[in-house]
Formats: C-alpha cells, sequence, structure tokens
C-alpha cells in the first residue's frame, strides 16, 4: 500500500531535484547544503558569497512563508536533549566539511551523475546514521 | 543580479521541497534510520524523486562546456576516495541520526524549529569553523602512519 507520506516525499524531492537542476543549469554549480553555507563560515567561498547568501536566504524564506500560509505547524520534532543537539550539530559541522558534501551535494548531486565519492559517502553516512540510531535511541535512550 | 535571483529561486524550491517532503521533521528521518525500530521508507521515496530530474540534468549539462548564466560547469571531481570522506561522512551521520537533521532541514526550519532548531544551527556552524583545523590534525596523523 503507497502511504501519503511516500507521496508528498515524493513530490517534495522532486522539487529537490528541480531546484539543485537549477543552480547547476544556471549557475553551473552543484547545490550543496552544506559546502553553500560552509564556504561562507570558514571564508572559503567568499568569491561568491553573494549567491550562497541568495541561496540560502530562499532557503530561509520561503519555507517560512508557507509555514505562515498553507502549512502552519510545520514542526522539526526536535529532541529537547541540549547535550545531544550540540553534540549533533558539531558532529554534522565538522562531518559534512570533512566530506566536502552532505545529503544534498553527496547524495543528490552525486550520485544522480554517478559519482563514486557521491555514493561512497552516502553509504559511510546511511551505515553510520543507522548506528546512531540503534546506539543513542535504543540502546542509550537519550532522544 | 541574475546568479542571485536564480539562486534565490533554487534555495526557495528547496527549502519548499525539504518542507513538502517531510525532510525538515526529525522523527521522520530518525524514522528512516531505525532499521530495527519502526522503519518509515519515506526518505527513499524523497531521494528517488529528487535524483531523477538530476540525473537528467547532469546528462543535459554533458557536451556543453558552460551553464545559462555563463559559468563553467563543474569538472568532475577525481574519483579519490581518502580518509577525509570516510571519517567526515562516519562523523556526519552520527550527527544526523542523533538528531535528525542535516544542513539543508537544519536552515529551511530556522523560522519555526524553535530554540533547539537555532543551538542545532550554531553548533553546526561551530563545527564548521573548526572543520579546516580538525583536516590539518587528520591528514597529519595519516602522513605519520
Amino acid at each position: 500500500m503507497i502511504e501519503t507520506d511516500w507521496i508528498w516525499g515524493f513530490a517534495g524531492g522532486l522539487m529537490i531535484g528541480v531546484a539543485a537542476a537549477v543552480y547547476l543549469l544556471f549557475n553551473g554549480r552543484i547545490m550543496g547544503a552544506s559546502g553553500i553555507i560552509g564556504g561562507l563560515v570558514d571564508r572559503s567561498g567568499l568569491a561568491t558569497g553573494w549567491e550562497r547568501a541568495a541561496f540560502l536566504a530562499g532557503l530561509v524564506l520561503v519555507p517560512a512563508l508557507m509555514a505562515l500560509t498553507f502549512l502552519p505547524g510545520a514542526d522539526t520534532n526536535i529532541t529537547n536533549n541540549y547535550t545531544a543537539i550540540i553534540g549533533a550539530g558539531l558532529l554534522v559541522g565538522v562531518g559534512t566539511r570533512l566530506a566536502n558534501g552532505c545529503t544534498s551535494g553527496h547524495g543528490v548531486c552525486g550520485i544522480s551523475r554517478f559519482s563514486l565519492r557521491g555514493m561512497v559517502a552516502t553509504v559511510f553516512y546511511l551505515l553510520a546514521g543507522g548506528v546512531s540510531v540503534v546506539l543513542f535511541k535504543h540502546l542509550l535512550g537519550v532522544v | 543580479m541574475l546568479r542571485n535571483l536564480f539562486a534565490f529561486l533554487s534555495g526557495g524550491l528547496f527549502g519548499a521541497g525539504l518542507l513538502v517532503s517531510g525532510m525538515t521533521d526529525t522523527t521522520k528521518v530518525q524514522g528512516w534510520l531505525d532499521v530495527f525500530g519502526d522503519w518509515d521508507p519515506t526518505l527513499a521515496f524523497v531521494l528517488g524523486g529528487a535524483i531523477l530530474p538530476m540525473a537528467i540534468t547532469w546528462h543535459l549539462s554533458t557536451g556543453r562546456a558552460r551553464a545559462i548564466l555563463g559559468s563553467e560547469f563543474p569538472g568532475r571531481p577525481a574519483p579519490k576516495l581518502g580518509h577525509n570522506l570516510v571519517i567526515g561522512s562516519v562523523l556526519f551521520g552520527m550527527g544526523w541520526g542523533l538528531v535528525g537533521l542535516c544542513p539543508g532541514p537544519a536552515i529551511a526550519s530556522l523560522s519555526w524549529g524553535g530554540t533547539g532548531g537555532l543551538v542545532f544551527l550554531a553548533a553546526m556552524v561551530a563545527g564548521m569553523m573548526i572543520a579546516p583545523g580538525v583536516r590539518t590534525r587528520i591528514d597529519r596523523i595519516a602522513a605519520a602512519t
């Protein structure tokens, strides 16, 4: 049975793919969230700073507008364990910069061009994510 | 100016897609990673849906040197795997599983993600700031072994 969530997931996925296509076809760049913000944070991407800032502005403002209008009640349902939140944020920040990509760069943009690096990265972060849920949720019960 | 406009449009559509697909909901992401618990396959549909238009787009871009607004298309990186790709992906995956946010959804949910979301973003930015130093240390250890 196909659930509604899966259809919304696929529809949203198509939008993400088209967004990445626009960034590639028009701007000639790979749409990777960690790279776009990371280049501003460590100043390695300041030469394309305005383009990065414009992308991030759209990424914040459009969902904000949607949550205010036709999708009220949008919620991340994030844990209230702040030690876990800080630890996870640090891991995601360091990890994505070391690996040069996250779910959007390696996952969406890398796999779709059959990039070996993208596929290997995706295998490792998926496996580590699965292990992390088993460890922190089922064994330690912190989230 | 046009570059910024299309970057804004792309970022906006990315954010809309993340919200519509449910990927800004940490319980859906953790549900996907929770293979031994109550497994939620939604993320596979999201990734499949996103890869489809991008695969077509990569195909369209081959044989063309430049993007519509003039810059060169990104070249294929050398298929070199390296320790940083693996170590970084493992660290990222651990953090992703722990809280259920990756960089895109963390930014997209800024306006409604509450204090938890803000703290996550701040920690993520801090992690990105120390990443170059961490990389240097890992490279030094790798070179010594």
